[in-house]
Protein backbone atom coordinates (compact mmCIF):
# COMPACT_ATOMS: atom_id res chain seq x y z
CA UNK A 1 0.00 0.00 0.00
CA UNK A 2 1.04 3.26 -0.83
CA UNK A 3 0.19 6.26 1.82
CA UNK A 4 1.37 9.64 1.27
CA UNK A 5 0.98 11.29 4.90
CA UNK A 6 3.55 14.34 4.81
CA UNK A 7 1.04 16.83 3.26
CA UNK A 8 2.51 19.27 6.09
CA UNK A 9 5.66 19.30 3.77
CA UNK A 10 3.64 19.65 0.60
CA UNK A 11 0.31 18.56 -0.79
CA UNK A 12 -0.53 16.70 -4.32
CA UNK A 13 -2.14 19.63 -6.72
CA UNK A 14 -5.53 19.24 -6.50
CA UNK A 15 -7.26 18.54 -10.39
CA UNK A 16 -9.58 21.57 -9.49
CA UNK A 17 -6.49 23.69 -9.36
CA UNK A 18 -4.45 21.95 -12.38
CA UNK A 19 -7.52 22.28 -15.08
CA UNK A 20 -7.91 25.94 -13.88
CA UNK A 21 -3.90 26.28 -14.92
CA UNK A 22 -3.53 24.09 -17.35
CA UNK A 23 -5.03 27.42 -20.09
CA UNK A 24 -2.60 29.49 -18.97
CA UNK A 25 0.03 27.84 -20.20
CA UNK A 26 -1.82 26.89 -23.51
CA UNK A 27 -4.17 30.06 -24.52
CA UNK A 28 -3.78 33.15 -21.62
CA UNK A 29 0.29 33.31 -21.95
CA UNK A 30 0.15 37.15 -21.98
CA UNK A 31 1.96 39.01 -19.63
CA UNK A 32 -0.86 40.78 -18.08
CA UNK A 33 0.67 44.70 -18.39
CA UNK A 34 0.79 44.12 -21.88
CA UNK A 35 -2.26 46.16 -23.26
CA UNK A 36 -3.53 43.95 -26.19
CA UNK A 37 -6.08 41.36 -25.91
CA UNK A 38 -3.68 38.73 -25.14
CA UNK A 39 -2.22 39.95 -21.84
CA UNK A 40 -5.63 41.58 -20.97
CA UNK A 41 -7.03 38.06 -20.98
CA UNK A 42 -3.88 37.18 -18.20
CA UNK A 43 -5.14 40.41 -16.67
CA UNK A 44 -8.58 39.13 -15.64
CA UNK A 45 -7.07 35.70 -14.86
CA UNK A 46 -5.33 37.61 -12.13
CA UNK A 47 -7.73 39.91 -11.46
CA UNK A 48 -10.45 36.84 -11.05
CA UNK A 49 -7.87 34.94 -8.91
CA UNK A 50 -7.70 37.73 -6.55
CA UNK A 51 -11.05 38.00 -6.10
CA UNK A 52 -12.04 34.99 -5.19
CA UNK A 53 -8.99 34.73 -2.92
CA UNK A 54 -9.54 37.84 -1.18
CA UNK A 55 -13.44 36.36 -0.69
CA UNK A 56 -12.21 33.07 1.31
CA UNK A 57 -9.95 35.29 3.65
CA UNK A 58 -12.26 38.00 3.86
CA UNK A 59 -10.65 40.90 3.02
CA UNK A 60 -10.30 43.24 -0.29
CA UNK A 61 -8.76 42.81 -3.26
CA UNK A 62 -6.20 45.21 -2.55
CA UNK A 63 -4.95 44.01 0.73
CA UNK A 64 -3.55 40.87 -1.31
CA UNK A 65 -0.04 40.39 -2.87
CA UNK A 66 0.90 37.87 -4.73
CA UNK A 67 4.36 36.03 -4.02
CA UNK A 68 6.65 33.54 -4.20
CA UNK A 69 5.33 31.76 -1.53
CA UNK A 70 5.21 31.60 2.26
CA UNK A 71 9.10 32.63 2.75
CA UNK A 72 8.74 35.45 0.72
CA UNK A 73 5.90 36.65 2.49
CA UNK A 74 7.23 36.59 6.25
CA UNK A 75 10.74 38.15 4.81
CA UNK A 76 8.59 41.01 3.28
CA UNK A 77 5.78 41.58 6.23
CA UNK A 78 8.59 41.20 9.04
CA UNK A 79 11.48 42.87 7.52
CA UNK A 80 9.10 45.94 6.46
CA UNK A 81 7.10 46.23 9.49
CA UNK A 82 10.51 46.38 11.19
CA UNK A 83 11.62 48.76 9.02
CA UNK A 84 8.49 51.35 9.16
CA UNK A 85 8.51 51.34 12.55
CA UNK A 86 11.78 51.69 12.99
CA UNK A 87 11.57 55.28 12.09
CA UNK A 88 9.26 56.02 14.96
CA UNK A 89 12.06 55.12 17.06
CA UNK A 90 10.36 51.28 17.91
CA UNK A 91 13.18 48.58 17.39
CA UNK A 92 11.30 46.14 19.28
CA UNK A 93 9.44 42.61 17.59
CA UNK A 94 7.96 40.02 19.87
CA UNK A 95 7.47 36.17 17.78
CA UNK A 96 7.69 32.50 19.46
CA UNK A 97 10.39 29.83 19.81
CA UNK A 98 8.85 27.85 17.61
CA UNK A 99 8.12 30.04 14.77
CA UNK A 100 8.82 28.59 10.72
CA UNK A 101 12.46 29.24 9.73
CA UNK A 102 11.27 31.87 7.68
CA UNK A 103 10.79 33.44 10.59
CA UNK A 104 13.03 32.95 12.95
CA UNK A 105 15.88 33.68 10.99
CA UNK A 106 14.58 36.55 9.45
CA UNK A 107 14.62 37.91 13.17
CA UNK A 108 17.99 36.76 13.46
CA UNK A 109 18.68 39.32 10.36
CA UNK A 110 17.00 41.91 12.12
CA UNK A 111 18.59 41.77 15.24
CA UNK A 112 21.99 42.14 13.94
CA UNK A 113 20.74 45.33 12.35
CA UNK A 114 20.19 46.27 16.10
CA UNK A 115 16.50 45.14 16.55
CA UNK A 116 15.49 43.65 19.81
CA UNK A 117 13.61 40.11 20.01
CA UNK A 118 12.04 38.48 22.47
CA UNK A 119 10.56 34.94 22.06
CA UNK A 120 7.92 33.62 23.98
CA UNK A 121 7.82 30.32 25.70
CA UNK A 122 5.23 27.91 24.14
CA UNK A 123 4.84 26.08 27.01
CA UNK A 124 4.34 22.02 27.11
CA UNK A 125 1.11 21.90 25.10
CA UNK A 126 2.60 24.08 22.19
CA UNK A 127 0.44 26.90 22.46
CA UNK A 128 1.58 31.01 23.15
CA UNK A 129 -0.39 32.55 26.03
CA UNK A 130 -2.35 35.55 25.15
CA UNK A 131 -0.88 37.09 28.55
CA UNK A 132 2.64 36.54 27.43
CA UNK A 133 2.12 38.85 24.32
CA UNK A 134 0.11 41.23 26.42
CA UNK A 135 3.11 41.54 29.24
CA UNK A 136 5.98 41.85 26.30
CA UNK A 137 4.81 44.19 24.44
CA UNK A 138 6.75 47.68 25.13
CA UNK A 139 6.17 51.17 24.31
CA UNK A 140 8.77 50.74 21.57
CA UNK A 141 7.39 47.36 20.41
CA UNK A 142 7.15 47.51 16.93
CA UNK A 143 5.51 43.86 15.63
CA UNK A 144 4.12 41.12 16.96
CA UNK A 145 4.80 38.05 14.55
CA UNK A 146 3.28 34.35 16.12
CA UNK A 147 2.57 31.57 13.45
CA UNK A 148 -1.31 30.55 13.37
CA UNK A 149 -0.35 26.44 13.47
CA UNK A 150 2.79 24.92 14.17
CA UNK A 151 4.39 23.42 10.86
CA UNK A 152 5.62 20.36 12.82
CA UNK A 153 3.03 19.80 16.02
CA UNK A 154 0.28 21.07 14.34
CA UNK A 155 -0.91 23.50 17.23
CA UNK A 156 -3.43 25.90 16.68
CA UNK A 157 -2.81 29.48 18.46
CA UNK A 158 -5.21 32.14 19.69
CA UNK A 159 -4.68 34.21 17.08
CA UNK A 160 -7.87 36.21 17.18
CA UNK A 161 -6.72 36.59 21.06
CA UNK A 162 -3.28 37.92 20.03
CA UNK A 163 -4.82 39.99 17.12
CA UNK A 164 -7.27 42.18 19.91
CA UNK A 165 -4.51 42.30 22.25
CA UNK A 166 -2.52 44.02 19.68
CA UNK A 167 -4.88 45.99 18.24
CA UNK A 168 -5.89 47.61 22.29
CA UNK A 169 -1.80 48.28 22.27
CA UNK A 170 -1.79 49.83 18.93
CA UNK A 171 1.01 47.27 17.77
CA UNK A 172 1.25 45.84 14.45
CA UNK A 173 0.24 41.98 14.65
CA UNK A 174 1.67 39.55 11.53
CA UNK A 175 1.07 35.88 11.52
CA UNK A 176 2.52 32.81 9.32
CA UNK A 177 -0.87 31.10 8.19
CA UNK A 178 1.48 29.06 5.95
CA UNK A 179 -0.29 25.82 7.66
CA UNK A 180 -3.46 27.13 8.88
CA UNK A 181 -5.21 28.82 5.22
CA UNK A 182 -7.23 26.27 3.55
CA UNK A 183 -7.57 24.01 6.69
CA UNK A 184 -9.19 25.83 9.06
CA UNK A 185 -10.92 28.79 9.09
CA UNK A 186 -9.23 32.28 8.74
CA UNK A 187 -11.07 35.30 8.81
CA UNK A 188 -8.61 38.41 8.45
CA UNK A 189 -10.88 40.95 9.82
CA UNK A 190 -12.57 38.67 12.79
CA UNK A 191 -9.01 37.46 13.81
CA UNK A 192 -7.73 40.64 14.12
CA UNK A 193 -4.84 40.14 11.68
CA UNK A 194 -2.79 43.12 10.18
CA UNK A 195 -0.49 40.83 7.81
CA UNK A 196 -0.74 37.18 6.79
CA UNK A 197 1.33 34.90 4.93
CA UNK A 198 0.08 32.00 3.11
CA UNK A 199 1.49 29.36 0.55
CA UNK A 200 -0.15 27.34 -2.33
CA UNK A 201 1.15 24.69 -1.83
CA UNK A 202 0.03 23.42 1.74
CA UNK A 203 -3.28 23.41 0.22
CA UNK A 204 -3.40 21.01 -3.02
CA UNK A 205 -1.88 24.23 -5.09
CA UNK A 206 1.15 24.57 -7.07
CA UNK A 207 4.59 25.27 -5.18
CA UNK A 208 6.65 28.70 -5.52
CA UNK A 209 3.37 31.09 -5.39
CA UNK A 210 2.09 32.43 -2.31
CA UNK A 211 0.53 35.65 -0.89
CA UNK A 212 0.52 38.15 1.83
CA UNK A 213 -1.91 39.82 3.51
CA UNK A 214 -1.59 43.64 4.46
CA UNK A 215 -4.20 45.59 5.77
CA UNK A 216 -5.35 48.70 4.32
CA UNK A 217 -3.08 51.67 5.30
CA UNK A 218 -0.13 50.06 6.80
CA UNK A 219 2.86 51.68 4.11
CA UNK A 220 4.67 48.11 4.23
CA UNK A 221 8.24 49.18 2.15
CA UNK A 222 9.15 46.98 -0.51
CA UNK A 223 11.35 43.90 -0.51
CA UNK A 224 11.14 42.90 -4.34
CA UNK A 225 12.01 46.18 -6.48
CA UNK A 226 11.44 46.57 -10.09
CA UNK A 227 8.26 46.95 -12.14
CA UNK A 228 5.28 48.42 -11.10
CA UNK A 229 3.15 44.84 -10.78
CA UNK A 230 0.66 44.16 -7.91
CA UNK A 231 0.42 48.15 -7.15
CA UNK A 232 3.95 49.02 -7.31
CA UNK A 233 4.59 47.03 -4.13
CA UNK A 234 5.71 43.88 -5.41
CA UNK A 235 7.64 43.45 -9.11
CA UNK A 236 8.02 40.60 -11.51
CA UNK A 237 5.65 39.84 -13.94
CA UNK A 238 2.71 37.68 -12.37
CA UNK A 239 3.24 33.54 -12.32
CA UNK A 240 0.09 33.61 -13.64
CA UNK A 241 -0.93 29.88 -13.75
CA UNK A 242 0.47 29.53 -10.50
CA UNK A 243 -1.93 32.28 -9.09
CA UNK A 244 -4.93 31.07 -10.92
CA UNK A 245 -3.99 27.31 -9.59
CA UNK A 246 -3.71 28.78 -5.85
CA UNK A 247 -7.38 30.74 -6.43
CA UNK A 248 -8.75 27.47 -7.31
CA UNK A 249 -7.37 25.71 -4.64
CA UNK A 250 -8.52 27.54 -1.82
CA UNK A 251 -11.62 28.04 -3.15
CA UNK A 252 -12.08 24.51 -3.33
CA UNK A 253 -10.28 23.80 -0.01
CA UNK A 254 -12.67 26.55 2.07
CA UNK A 255 -15.82 25.28 -0.03
CA UNK A 256 -14.99 21.54 1.16
CA UNK A 257 -13.34 22.21 4.39
CA UNK A 258 -16.24 21.67 7.05
CA UNK A 259 -16.45 18.22 5.09
CA UNK A 260 -12.92 17.28 5.36
CA UNK A 261 -12.09 18.62 8.45
CA UNK A 262 -14.78 16.01 9.76
CA UNK A 263 -12.94 13.01 8.04
CA UNK A 264 -9.62 14.59 8.85
CA UNK A 265 -10.34 14.42 12.68
CA UNK A 266 -12.04 10.67 12.46
CA UNK A 267 -8.57 9.57 11.04
CA UNK A 268 -6.33 11.75 12.69
CA UNK A 269 -7.83 10.28 16.30
CA UNK A 270 -7.64 6.75 14.63
CA UNK A 271 -3.81 7.18 14.40
CA UNK A 272 -3.54 8.67 17.99
CA UNK A 273 -5.21 6.06 19.51
CA UNK A 274 -3.38 3.79 17.39
CA UNK A 275 0.29 4.88 18.36
CA UNK A 276 -0.53 5.43 21.87
CA UNK A 277 -0.80 1.84 22.11
CA UNK A 278 2.78 1.37 21.37
CA UNK A 279 5.12 1.30 24.09
CA UNK A 280 6.84 4.55 25.45
CA UNK A 281 5.16 7.00 22.82
CA UNK A 282 4.36 10.27 23.30
CA UNK A 283 1.92 12.54 20.86
CA UNK A 284 3.11 15.99 20.98
CA UNK A 285 1.76 19.13 21.35
CA UNK A 286 -2.17 19.96 22.48
CA UNK A 287 -4.58 17.51 21.90
CA UNK A 288 -7.66 19.62 21.32
CA UNK A 289 -5.94 23.11 19.81
CA UNK A 290 -4.31 21.14 16.64
CA UNK A 291 -4.54 21.39 12.95
CA UNK A 292 -6.98 18.71 12.01
CA UNK A 293 -4.48 16.85 9.64
CA UNK A 294 -1.57 16.65 12.19
CA UNK A 295 0.01 14.32 14.17
CA UNK A 296 3.14 14.23 15.95
CA UNK A 297 4.44 11.29 17.77
CA UNK A 298 7.53 10.15 19.73
CA UNK A 299 8.93 6.99 20.55
CA UNK A 300 11.53 6.72 22.83
CA UNK A 301 14.95 4.69 21.81
CA UNK A 302 13.98 5.37 18.05
CA UNK A 303 16.06 7.21 16.13
CA UNK A 304 13.39 9.20 13.71
CA UNK A 305 15.23 9.37 10.15
CA UNK A 306 15.77 5.41 10.81
CA UNK A 307 11.81 4.89 11.48
CA UNK A 308 11.16 7.47 8.65
CA UNK A 309 13.17 5.52 5.79
CA UNK A 310 11.60 2.21 7.41
CA UNK A 311 8.11 3.18 7.00
CA UNK A 312 9.06 4.91 3.38
CA UNK A 313 10.58 1.07 2.12
CA UNK A 314 6.46 -0.36 3.79
CA UNK A 315 5.32 2.52 1.48
CA UNK A 316 4.78 5.00 3.65
CA UNK A 317 5.76 8.94 3.16
CA UNK A 318 6.53 10.92 6.42
CA UNK A 319 8.55 13.16 8.10
CA UNK A 320 10.53 13.56 11.09
CA UNK A 321 12.53 16.14 13.10
CA UNK A 322 15.36 14.26 14.41
CA UNK A 323 18.57 15.44 14.13
CA UNK A 324 19.65 13.87 11.46
CA UNK A 325 16.48 14.85 9.74
CA UNK A 326 16.99 18.99 10.28
CA UNK A 327 20.42 18.53 8.70
CA UNK A 328 22.13 19.81 11.96
CA UNK A 329 23.14 18.36 15.05
CA UNK A 330 20.30 19.12 17.37
CA UNK A 331 16.92 18.37 16.64
CA UNK A 332 14.21 19.94 15.57
CA UNK A 333 14.09 23.65 17.52
CA UNK A 334 9.79 23.07 17.64
CA UNK A 335 10.59 20.20 20.14
CA UNK A 336 12.99 21.32 22.33
CA UNK A 337 10.50 24.28 22.43
CA UNK A 338 7.99 22.14 24.13
CA UNK A 339 10.51 21.19 26.50
CA UNK A 340 11.21 17.44 25.17
CA UNK A 341 15.08 16.20 26.06
CA UNK A 342 16.98 15.99 23.07
CA UNK A 343 16.92 11.73 22.95
CA UNK A 344 13.02 11.88 22.91
CA UNK A 345 12.97 14.38 20.31
CA UNK A 346 15.33 12.33 17.70
CA UNK A 347 12.60 10.33 18.06
CA UNK A 348 9.56 11.81 16.49
CA UNK A 349 7.50 11.47 13.43
CA UNK A 350 5.35 13.52 12.04
CA UNK A 351 2.57 12.43 9.75
CA UNK A 352 0.17 15.01 8.10
CA UNK A 353 -2.80 13.54 6.15
CA UNK A 354 -5.16 14.99 3.62
CA UNK A 355 -8.91 14.12 2.85
CA UNK A 356 -7.37 11.87 0.31
CA UNK A 357 -6.23 9.48 2.71
CA UNK A 358 -8.68 6.65 4.01
CA UNK A 359 -9.06 4.87 7.21
CA UNK A 360 -7.78 2.02 5.35
CA UNK A 361 -4.43 3.42 5.05
CA UNK A 362 -4.13 4.70 8.51
CA UNK A 363 -4.94 0.90 9.63
CA UNK A 364 -2.25 0.04 7.59
CA UNK A 365 0.19 2.94 9.25
CA UNK A 366 -0.95 1.54 12.89
CA UNK A 367 0.27 -2.16 11.19
CA UNK A 368 3.57 -1.09 10.34
CA UNK A 369 4.87 1.10 13.01
CA UNK A 370 4.97 -1.35 15.48
CA UNK A 371 7.25 -3.63 14.24
CA UNK A 372 9.68 -1.09 12.59
CA UNK A 373 9.24 0.36 15.92
CA UNK A 374 10.41 -3.07 17.23
CA UNK A 375 13.18 -3.74 14.70
CA UNK A 376 14.68 -1.05 15.68
CA UNK A 377 14.33 -1.02 19.11
CA UNK A 378 15.95 -4.47 19.25
CA UNK A 379 19.47 -3.05 18.01
CA UNK A 380 19.23 0.16 20.36
CA UNK A 381 21.75 0.52 22.86
CA UNK A 382 19.27 3.76 24.04
CA UNK A 383 16.66 1.35 24.25
CA UNK A 384 18.58 -1.22 26.07
CA UNK A 385 19.51 1.38 28.74
CA UNK A 386 15.82 2.84 28.91
CA UNK A 387 14.49 -0.68 29.52
CA UNK A 388 16.99 -1.33 32.45
CA UNK A 389 16.50 1.92 33.93
CA UNK A 390 13.09 0.94 34.44
CA UNK A 391 13.56 -2.67 35.61
CA UNK B 1 20.25 14.67 0.13
CA UNK B 2 20.90 10.99 -1.20
CA UNK B 3 21.85 8.06 0.31
CA UNK B 4 24.34 5.61 -1.98
CA UNK B 5 22.87 1.90 -3.19
CA UNK B 6 25.27 0.87 -0.85
CA UNK B 7 24.35 2.48 2.17
CA UNK B 8 20.57 1.98 1.91
CA UNK B 9 21.54 -1.54 1.24
CA UNK B 10 23.30 -2.05 4.31
CA UNK B 11 20.61 0.08 6.17
CA UNK B 12 17.68 -2.05 5.16
CA UNK B 13 19.80 -5.21 5.26
CA UNK B 14 22.33 -4.86 8.24
CA UNK B 15 25.17 -7.25 8.56
CA UNK B 16 26.28 -8.19 12.30
CA UNK B 17 23.23 -6.82 14.51
CA UNK B 18 23.12 -8.13 17.84
CA UNK B 19 24.70 -8.73 20.54
CA UNK B 20 27.82 -11.35 22.31
CA UNK B 21 26.98 -12.36 25.18
CA UNK B 22 30.66 -13.83 26.57
CA UNK B 23 32.25 -10.96 24.89
CA UNK B 24 36.08 -10.46 24.88
CA UNK B 25 35.57 -6.22 24.49
CA UNK B 26 32.68 -4.32 24.39
CA UNK B 27 32.66 -0.58 23.03
CA UNK B 28 30.35 2.09 23.76
CA UNK B 29 30.37 5.31 21.65
CA UNK B 30 28.34 8.38 21.10
CA UNK B 31 25.40 9.77 23.58
CA UNK B 32 21.68 10.38 22.75
CA UNK B 33 22.01 14.05 23.08
CA UNK B 34 23.47 13.92 19.13
CA UNK B 35 21.16 10.88 18.17
CA UNK B 36 24.14 8.49 18.03
CA UNK B 37 24.78 5.28 20.10
CA UNK B 38 27.09 2.73 18.67
CA UNK B 39 28.15 -0.59 20.56
CA UNK B 40 30.48 -2.94 19.14
CA UNK B 41 30.99 -6.81 20.70
CA UNK B 42 34.17 -8.84 19.79
CA UNK B 43 34.99 -12.07 19.99
CA UNK B 44 39.01 -12.34 19.94
CA UNK B 45 41.14 -15.53 19.50
CA UNK B 46 44.53 -15.63 18.92
CA UNK B 47 44.34 -11.91 18.53
CA UNK B 48 42.01 -12.76 15.71
CA UNK B 49 38.42 -11.00 15.47
CA UNK B 50 36.91 -14.31 15.09
CA UNK B 51 33.37 -12.33 15.50
CA UNK B 52 31.40 -8.94 16.06
CA UNK B 53 27.90 -7.72 16.45
CA UNK B 54 26.57 -3.91 16.75
CA UNK B 55 23.88 -2.09 18.27
CA UNK B 56 23.20 0.46 16.95
CA UNK B 57 20.65 3.82 18.29
CA UNK B 58 21.10 6.04 14.75
CA UNK B 59 20.14 7.38 11.47
CA UNK B 60 20.61 5.51 8.51
CA UNK B 61 24.15 6.42 8.16
CA UNK B 62 25.37 5.46 11.20
CA UNK B 63 23.01 1.73 10.95
CA UNK B 64 25.14 1.29 7.66
CA UNK B 65 28.39 2.12 9.01
CA UNK B 66 28.36 0.02 11.84
CA UNK B 67 27.24 -3.02 8.98
CA UNK B 68 30.13 -2.50 6.67
CA UNK B 69 32.88 -1.86 9.96
CA UNK B 70 32.18 -4.74 11.36
CA UNK B 71 32.30 -6.48 7.51
CA UNK B 72 35.45 -5.35 7.14
CA UNK B 73 36.95 -5.99 10.46
CA UNK B 74 35.66 -9.76 11.05
CA UNK B 75 38.29 -12.24 10.80
CA UNK B 76 41.27 -9.67 10.52
CA UNK B 77 44.00 -9.46 13.26
CA UNK B 78 43.00 -6.88 16.20
CA UNK B 79 45.95 -5.00 14.77
CA UNK B 80 44.49 -4.28 11.53
CA UNK B 81 41.01 -3.45 13.25
CA UNK B 82 42.45 -0.35 14.39
CA UNK B 83 43.80 0.51 11.50
CA UNK B 84 40.30 1.29 9.97
CA UNK B 85 39.37 4.80 9.45
CA UNK B 86 36.18 6.70 9.19
CA UNK B 87 37.23 7.63 5.60
CA UNK B 88 38.03 4.05 4.83
CA UNK B 89 34.34 3.11 5.91
CA UNK B 90 32.84 5.83 3.94
CA UNK B 91 34.63 4.84 0.94
CA UNK B 92 33.41 1.12 1.41
CA UNK B 93 29.78 3.03 1.36
CA UNK B 94 30.57 4.51 -2.21
CA UNK B 95 30.52 7.79 -0.03
CA UNK B 96 27.91 9.88 2.29
CA UNK B 97 26.78 13.05 1.99
CA UNK B 98 28.74 15.84 3.77
CA UNK B 99 26.19 16.45 6.29
CA UNK B 100 26.07 12.70 7.50
CA UNK B 101 29.49 12.31 7.65
CA UNK B 102 29.59 13.26 11.75
CA UNK B 103 27.30 10.13 11.93
CA UNK B 104 29.88 7.70 10.45
CA UNK B 105 32.53 8.54 12.56
CA UNK B 106 30.95 6.28 15.42
CA UNK B 107 32.12 3.00 13.90
CA UNK B 108 35.86 3.56 13.74
CA UNK B 109 35.58 4.72 17.76
CA UNK B 110 33.73 2.42 18.65
CA UNK B 111 35.81 -0.84 17.59
CA UNK B 112 38.88 1.23 19.13
CA UNK B 113 36.71 1.26 22.18
CA UNK B 114 35.98 -2.39 22.08
CA UNK B 115 39.62 -3.36 21.18
CA UNK B 116 40.41 -1.03 24.00
CA UNK B 117 38.33 -2.96 26.68
CA UNK B 118 39.63 -5.86 25.34
CA UNK B 119 43.40 -4.88 26.54
CA UNK B 120 41.97 -3.53 29.40
CA UNK B 121 40.19 -6.67 30.55
CA UNK B 122 43.98 -8.75 29.35
CA UNK B 123 46.10 -6.41 30.99
CA UNK B 124 47.30 -6.10 27.52
CA UNK B 125 49.89 -2.72 27.33
CA UNK B 126 48.92 -0.66 24.64
CA UNK B 127 49.88 3.23 22.89
CA UNK B 128 47.61 5.54 24.31
CA UNK B 129 47.97 7.69 21.43
CA UNK B 130 46.03 5.05 19.46
CA UNK B 131 42.77 5.32 21.44
CA UNK B 132 42.84 8.90 21.29
CA UNK B 133 39.22 10.31 20.17
CA UNK B 134 36.73 12.15 22.09
CA UNK B 135 34.33 10.21 23.47
CA UNK B 136 31.79 12.60 25.16
CA UNK B 137 31.17 13.52 21.69
CA UNK B 138 32.25 12.98 18.28
CA UNK B 139 31.10 15.83 16.47
C1 LIG C 1 4.75 27.60 8.86
C2 LIG C 1 5.46 27.75 7.55
N1 LIG C 1 5.91 28.96 7.19
C3 LIG C 1 6.55 29.16 6.03
C4 LIG C 1 6.79 28.13 5.15
C5 LIG C 1 7.52 28.39 3.87
O1 LIG C 1 6.66 28.40 2.78
P1 LIG C 1 7.22 28.28 1.30
O2 LIG C 1 7.73 26.91 1.14
O3 LIG C 1 6.03 28.55 0.43
O4 LIG C 1 8.27 29.32 1.14
C6 LIG C 1 6.35 26.84 5.50
C7 LIG C 1 6.59 25.69 4.59
O5 LIG C 1 7.44 24.85 4.83
C8 LIG C 1 5.67 26.65 6.72
O6 LIG C 1 5.24 25.44 7.10
ZN1 LIG D 1 23.08 10.57 12.08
Amino acid sequence: MKVYADNAATTKISKTALDAMMPCYTEIYGNPSSLHQVGQEAFHAVRDAREMMAKCLNCDTDELYFTSGGSESDNWAIKGAAHLMAKKGKKHIISSKFEHHAVLHTLNALEKEGFEITLLDVYENGLVKVEDVKNAIREDTALVTVMYANNEIGTVQPIREIGAVCREKGVLFHTDAVQAVGHIPVDVKADNIDMMSLSGHKFHGPKGIGALYCKKGIRLPNLIEGGAQERNRRAGTENVPAIVGMAAALKEACDNMEENTKKLVAMREQLINGILKIDASRINGDRDHRLPGNVSACFEGVEGESLLLYLDLAGISASSGSACTSGSLDPSHVLLAIGLPHEVAHGSLRLSICEENTPEQMDYIIEQLPPIINRLRDMSPLWERIQNERK
Amino acid sequence: MEYSEKVMEHFTHPHNVGKIDDADGVGEVGNAKCGDIMKMYLKIDNGIITDVKFNTYGCASAIATSSIATDMIKGQPVSEALKLTNKAVVEALDGLPAVKIHCSVLAEQAIKAAVRDYYDKNGIEYDEAEFHFNEEHHH
